[in-house]
């Protein structure tokens, strides 16, 4: 298997604060993966560093087949190369309706000018429906997403991840504030994903990673402490002093 | 069509036809073309109130769909107005140094025509030749582009520095207004080859029409700025309808996030500042012929925040509540300043609106910010609501215990 995304001792620091060091971390074209690790471990610093929202002072990410560096990349540029990130605070334009969020994330050209001539193509409105179907908001869709509970948020968000089609997914607790049903739909959406792209969940919930069934990463203070299946690094000694023991 | 913009916009179809009638009432009661019911002077404070209204559909694109609060829109109307002038002057002044040199009995070179009319022009400044910036003032085409282009290109370059380093919110403003002194500092100077604070005058005065009243000239002009405040409507209409303004709102209220979505939030921001700035030029152009003089004081920071006034009051992020607000507030401004507005004697104190006029203006605009953040446009969704809450039988949340649509209001 080919590796999609390769991180390799990347460090950052903020006002002489680690938040990650000597960082190295790599995920194949269709792998899921789950983050885990204490509060201040570098998770979301980390996935910062990857979609170009923080610039690390040592170290390379590299992307793809031509291994390009997104460290000289926009924001902008690195989503467009094919990575999606959902936040943690579910995060979708609320004074606009479903449809219109969706038909924002889909995957099309980006650039101003095409953007102001776009007319929707049947194709389009398609991909729609069907993403709406995907993530149970099929008839919701002429609602305005400020309107959408919680849990519908967190799915619509997921959705317009969808409809971007990313080569990598980033996904920050995903299952914050749902219920247990709503729980086992993430789960099922993000497995399904994981078959033709790269996922890489973070999460605080055990019994969520362990649903996940995936190989799980244990980060602690800004670097990898063990990596395998669940099992495995539960029963590492390091893991269980400083996560699972406290 | 079941799907065509106007039927998805009812809105528009609105606006024009009522537009539409207002200029015909005017020009039915006009001097020139009718009953002569209203004043030539109250024609073309009327134009210039429908140019305001331009500007102000400016103003809302830029701030109430893209969140840019600019405070310096109004450096952009003036230079739109002093591109115009520029040709308004020159030609005309050749048509009068023309006239009086042809009787002189060797006929002047074309190098003494020129020269005559800069020193007719620059007298008031002490120099007669004329700056580099007057290079292509006998040229109406020419001035006309750059009626767009001059406020296009300065918006182009403040604004790639400015949203390339990420300037966002009250610093974005703070360096608009400094961007609009600088600008009317810069034309305040005598060398700025733009007659310093004499400014460009004579502006009503279209050349080769000494034969035609002002009073018909006032009703062209208030038909040109009808015009170009339907089209202008017409295309922010357009442009915020689809995708694009799906974005821009989306910059809006929250530009991380589109970024992430991998949209450019720089280069659409840029594109909505050009092009504001270029429909704000359009508007100047369309003014200052209507006010017949333009000077630094114009793009003086104050009328920004104005602008910015007139749309909070109208309601912001609405087009037609933009519209409604820089004509109510500039007319009811224009009858309070103009003296026409009655004193209030309260015994011990009488309320002179000239003085007072400026305080009233500021409190409405802090208590439409409080408690009617929706302005005057709000006004509306209140007739609407009561007609129509559009919800098509569903509540308003998905609980039990949700708002159904029987009690919500709109």
């Amino acid at each position: 298997m080919s590796t999609l995304l390769e991180v390799s001792g990347v460090s950052v620091s903020f006002d002489g604060f680690k938040a990650i060091n000597n960082l190295s971390f790599q995920i194949g074209q269709a792998e899921l993966r789950a983050i885990i690790g204490p509060n201040g471990a570098g998770k979301t610093t980390f996935m910062d560093i990857i979609t170009g929202k923080t610039r690390p002072n040592e170290g390379r990410v590299l992307w793809g087949e031509k291994s390009q560096s997104l460290l000289k990349m926009s924001e902008a540029a690195i989503a467009r190369a094919g990575v999606g990130r959902k936040f943690q605070r579910p995060t979708v334009f609320e004074d606009q309706t479903v449809h219109d969020n969706l038909l924002m994330a889909i995957k099309n050209d980006r650039s101003p000018f095409s953007v102001l001539f776009f007319k929707p193509k049947f194709r389009d409105l398609g991909r729609v429906e069907e993403l709406a179907a995907e993530i149970g908001l099929s008839d919701q869709l002429h609602r305005k997403s400020g309107e959408l509970s919680h849990g519908q948020k967190q799915w619509l968000e997921i959705g317009m991840l969808l409809a971007q089609e990313p080569r990598l997914l980033l996904v920050d607790e995903p299952a914050a504030g749902m219920t247990l049903s709503e729980r086992e739909h993430t789960t099922d959406i993000l497995v399904e994903a994981a078959k033709t792209r790269a996922v890489v969940v973070v999460e605080h919930d055990m019994e969520f990673v362990r649903r996940l069934n995936c190989k799980v990463t244990v980060l602690h203070e800004g670097s990898v402490l063990a990596e395998g299946s669940l099992d495995h690094v539960t029963q590492n000694k390091d893991v269980i002093d400083v996560y699972l023991g406290r | 069509m079941k799907n065509s913009f106007i039927l998805r916009n009812p809105s528009v179809l609105i606006f024009l036809g009522v537009l539409a009638l207002f200029t015909l009432g005017v020009t039915f009661m006009s001097e020139a073309t009718g009953a002569g019911l209203i004043s030539t002077s109250f024609v073309k404070t009327l134009g210039k109130t429908l140019c305001l209204c331009l500007i102000a559909i400016a103003m809302d694109l830029v701030w109430g769909y893209c969140g840019i609060l600019s405070l310096g829109h109004f450096a952009f109307f003036g230079l739109g107005g002093y591109m115009i002038g520029m040709w308004l002057m020159y030609e005309r002044t050749r048509q009068i140094v023309t006239l009086s040199m042809a009787n002189a009995e060797i006929p002047p070179t074309d190098q003494e025509v020129v020269d005559a009319i800069g020193s007719q022009i620059f007298g008031v400044v002490g120099s007669s030749d004329f700056p580099p910036i007057w290079s292509f003032a006998d040229s109406l085409p020419i001035q006309l582009a750059l009626v767009l282009i001059v406020p296009g290109m300065l918006a182009l370059i403040f604004g790639w520095l400015a949203f390339r380093s990420r300037v966002t919110g009250v610093y974005l403003s703070i360096l608009t207004q400094a961007m609009t002194l600088a600008l009317s500092l810069y034309l305040f100077q005598n060398d700025s080859g733009l007659r310093g604070n004499n400014g460009l005058s004579g502006l009503q005065n279209l050349p080769g029409t000494d034969a035609i009243p002002q009073s018909l000239i006032s009703i062209w002009f208030f038909w040109a700025s009808a015009l170009a405040l339907g089209l202008g409507f017409l295309l922010a209409s357009w442009v915020v309808s689809g995708k694009f303004g799906s974005v821009i709102r989306g910059i809006r209220d929250d530009e991380q996030r589109v970024r992430f979505l991998g949209y450019s939030v720089e280069g659409y921001k840029l594109f909505i500042f050009v092009m504001t700035a270029m429909i704000a030029g359009i508007a100047g152009a369309l003014y200052y012929p209507q006010a017949g003089i333009i000077n630094p004081a114009e793009v003086a920071p104050i009328a920004s925040i104005y602008l910015a006034v007139w749309v909070a009051i109208g309601g912001r992020g609405r087009l037609y509540g933009a519209v409604i607000g820089a004509a109510f507030v500039s007319l009811v401004s224009t009858w309070f300043t103009g003296g026409q507005a009655p004193d209030v004697p309260l015994g011990f104190y009488v309320v002179k609106w000239v003085d007072w006029w400026q305080v009233l203006l500021g409190l409405s605009f802090v208590l439409v910010t409080l408690f009617a953040p929706k302005g005057i446009g709000g006004l509306f969704d209140l007739f609407e609501g009561i007609r129509s809450p559009r919800r098509h039988g569903a509540a308003l949340g998905p609980d039990q215990g949700s708002l159904q649509e029987k009690e919500a209001q709109e």
